[in-house]
């Protein structure tokens, strides 16, 4: 069955625009979730790790 | 270190497994930190504080409730924190707008992509965060609600008026720079966003 196309235009367009938007602001998101993770957040993770309970 | 006894097999094997699932999350602290300050190296800073803040937490967290939306929420109220001790610190000014979420080297990339990040950073900020958490971030708005500590209903109005309110800016070209005529910058999302995924 072939879906009806009773919308205006304009309101597929708004929607498609809308859909544009967010696949553009994944992408931007996911930019810099790709971004390899510099050293120092495991380095700082380690050193706490390291930290016993009651010390320092 | 001589730490060779634990004080209990479970608790060192649960330490573990937070760990894992907190470096894991690093990369989506960084990028929504990214979003929220003003430039690469504040939100690193940010993001460094927050993952360090949910590992002196981890005893509170239970295991296998949502960590993402957990340590989203400890880098949100650090932000909010931070920002009223020093509220000129983390203001954002131009300069620092334009460099917002810019993934550092990438001069070559799509052109639309800069001018959404400028159109994102004229939104208020409770609009973009709550844009982001649902619509990058990947949070259902019962979620975005409990990250921002607000009613959900809230939330979707939030996203809603950020998603008009970014076409708009998209469509006039009203963002700072002004190289592109109006709704230059929305064909070429729309371009560049055929071109990424189908569209339908």
């Amino acid at each position: 069955m072939k879906p009806p196309r009773k919308r205006p235009p304009s309101l597929d367009e708004a929607r498609l625009r809308q859909q544009a938007i967010g696949v553009k602001l994944r992408q931007m998101f996911d930019e810099v979730v790709n971004e390899p993770v510099p050293d120092e957040f495991l380095e700082i993770l380690r050193r706490a790790d390291a930290r016993r309970p009651g010390e320092g | 270190m001589g730490a060779s006894e634990h004080p209990g097999r479970s608790s060192a094997e649960r330490d573990e497994a937070f760990r894992v699932e907190l470096v894991a999350l690093i990369p989506h602290l960084r990028a929504f930190a990214r979003t929220l300050c003003g430039d690469a190296t504040a939100a690193d800073d940010l993001a460094q504080d927050a993952m360090l803040k949910a590992w002196d937490a981890r005893e509170s967290f239970q295991m296998g409730t949502n960590m993402k939306a957990w340590t989203f929420m400890i880098l949100r109220n650090q932000f909010y924190s931070d920002k009223r001790r020093a509220w000129r610190q983390t203001q954002l000014d131009q300069e620092a707008a334009e460099r917002t979420l810019v993934a550092v080297d990438d001069p070559a990339g799509p052109v639309a992509l800069d001018e959404l990040r400028q159109a994102l950073a004229m939104l208020p900020a409770e609009q973009r965060e709550a844009l982001i958490l649902v619509g990058a971030g990947g949070f259902a708005y019962e979620e975005a609600a409990a990250i921002c500590n607000c009613a959900v209903g809230t939330v979707k109005s939030r996203v809603s008026r950020a998603r008009r309110a970014l076409q708009g800016v998209l469509e006039s070209g009203d963002y700072r720079r002004e190289k592109s005529s109006a709704g230059e910058a929305m064909d070429r999302i729309l371009a560049d966003a055929e071109r990424l995924s189908t569209v339908k």
